[in-house]
């Protein structure tokens, strides 16, 4: 292939854009609200999936004792539940460690325990993990029942819940995203139609002066995933200055919650996006040049 | 070179354009195609070109049976054969110079060979002057020179022209005559469908006459009608 033929291919499809501008406008437009949406979704299901991970394995039950014990019947009782079947892991954690690993979840903004040290209102207590999740609440109400237990804390059901909750989303979310995408694959071919439609004399000439059936189609291919590609730039652009200043703000306001900030999940999110956008350029215009160029 | 063993179309609404044709073009000649109107000169020709398909019988380019051409191959039979069209096919947004590069161009020919090679063939057209032109800006004699540079600039095997003489004033019309002879000298195989009875009669050289979509003469030096 010639650099000519590649000059050519790229003059044919940037002219064509021109053309139709409006209609080439109105196709990365779409591409790009679906686009937006495949961003936000995908970081969604990120951020989704790295908290439930964490829920999982801290899949535990806090047995928080009542205030004033001596050290023996502390002793005494983890002897006890350690005794007690399905159990993996028995750990005490006092008052103090309580408050350093607070500290630490909290990172920058831990001036908010500032002073706690001398008057620490956090009790202290076992940390138990149960072998198996659904063992949980039958083991709760065993402990709570035990001498020297003030309650037992867990998350009811909460991680359950979670994911059947994100599974309907992402159930949800993928309906939303193929109809969107259908959309836009939908109008890029119109937008492509009304190109090769503009040119159908030059293409029937083309034909006849022997062009191969590749050299009729790829600027309409190009054409197609240039507007793709536009589409996602924007989307993409779009998402990750938004995802940004969205982090920014949380940790400013929501110190508890660690959004997904590590650059190489963040650059594949856009990367995604950046190929589904040439993807539905290239699907659309091939829809379209197939109807059109049968030869 | 272009075989044809009886060979008959039939279109779809029932035209029976060619009957049972068999004919032989050989390398090199120059060969007159003449009859009245729906003869069938112009559907002879789509099916060398594989516009149409024949319904029956056999239809070989160098030996190759042009049916049965793959898609993909069909291009490449196609830079063999200039084509002449009689409505010319320009593209009316290119100029002269555009409109011949456009064949090269969709050869995949280099920037470079293009420009060496299109004003090679305007010169030999008449049309250099005129490079910078666009079609509806010359004469009909002018736009069929602008044809037939396209049609010769890839160096095909056969030019082929379809009444290249239709609308043209006898002067330019014998112009374009003495350019189709030199390109024929040149060793290129010429192919002329054509109503000019003056032109072939003074040519002297192998007529196909068809009339109903048969051959109903072919002769060597012959002339445009036996009748009269
Ligand atoms: N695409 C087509 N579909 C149906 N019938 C056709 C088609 N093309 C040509 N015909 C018919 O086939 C017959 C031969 O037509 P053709 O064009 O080959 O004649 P011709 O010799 O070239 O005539 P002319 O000298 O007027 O150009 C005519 O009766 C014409 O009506
Ligand atoms: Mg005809």
């Amino acid at each position: 292939m010639s650099f000519n033929t590649l000059a050519y291919y790229w003059r044919e499809a940037l002219q064509s854009i021109a053309r139709n501008s409006w209609l080439s406008a109105a196709s990365v437009g779409t591409v790009a609200v679906s686009l937006l949406i495949v961003g936000i979704f995908a970081l969604l299901v990120v951020n989704t999936n790295e908290f439930t991970r964490g829920l999982e394995s801290g899949l535990e039950l806090r047995v928080i004792l009542r205030e004033g014990q001596s050290r023996d019947s502390i002793r005494n009782l983890q002897g006890e539940i350690q005794k007690l079947p399905g159990i993996s892991l028995v750990e005490f954690v006092s008052k103090e460690q309580a408050l350093e690993e607070m500290k630490k979840s909290l990172k920058n903004r831990r001036d908010i325990l500032e002073g706690l040290e001398n008057d620490n209102p956090l009790p202290d207590a076992f940390r138990v993990k149960s072998a198996r999740a659904d063992q949980i609440p039958d083991l709760a109400a065993r402990l709570e029942g035990m001498e020297g237990v003030d309650q037992v804390v867990y998350g009811h059901g909460l991680v359950e819940k979670l994911v059947s909750a994100t599974r309907w989303a992402r159930l949800a979310g993928t309906g939303i995203l193929a109809v969107l995408c259908l959309a836009a694959v939908f109008l890029i071919s119109t937008t492509i139609r009304m190109s090769v439609f503009a040119r159908r004399k030059e293409i029937g000439i083309m034909v006849l002066l022997g062009a191969t059936n590749w050299f009729v189609r790829f600027p309409y291919l190009l054409e197609g995933m240039i507007l793709g590609f536009l589409g996602a730039v924007l989307a993409g652009s779009a998402v990750y200055a938004g995802y940004i200043s969205l982090v920014s703000y949380i940790d400013q306001t929501l110190p508890f919650v660690h959004p997904v900030t590590d650059r190489q999940t963040i650059f594949m999110v856009l990367g995604g996006v950046l190929a589904t956008g040439l993807f539905i350029g290239a699907v659309g215009s091939i829809f379209s040049i197939r109807r059109f160029l049968k030869t | 070179m272009i075989n044809f063993y009886n060979v008959t179309k039939l279109y779809p609404n029932g035209v029976k354009a060619l009957n049972d044709i068999s004919l032989a073009i050989n390398r090199g000649e120059f060969v007159f195609l003449v009859g009245p109107s729906g003869a069938g000169k112009t559907s002879l020709i789509k099916i060398i070109f594989r516009e149409e398909l024949p319904t029956r019988g056999q239809a070989l380019f160098n030996g190759k049976n042009i049916a049965r051409l793959k898609g993909r191959e069909v291009p490449y039979l196609r830079r063999k054969i200039g084509m002449v069209f009689q409505d010319f096919r320009l593209l009316p947004q290119k100029n002269v110079f555009e409109n011949v590069a456009f064949a090269m161009e969709v050869t995949g020919a280099s920037t470079k060979q293009i420009k060496t090679r299109v004003p090679l063939v305007l010169e030999r057209v008449g049309l250099l002057e005129k490079a910078r032109v666009f079609p509806s800006e010359l004469s009909g004699g002018e736009q069929q020179r602008v044809c037939i540079a396209r049609a010769i600039v890839n160096n095909p095997a056969v030019l082929i022209a379809d009444e290249p003489t239709g609308n043209l004033d006898p002067d330019t019309a014998w112009g374009l005559m003495e350019l189709l002879e030199e390109i024929n000298k040149s060793g290129t195989t010429v192919i002329m469908a054509t109503h000019a009875k003056e032109i072939v009669d003074a040519m002297k050289r192998r007529v196909v006459a068809m009339s109903g979509g048969r051959i109903t003469r072919d002769e060597e030096g012959g002339v445009y009608s036996n009748e009269l």
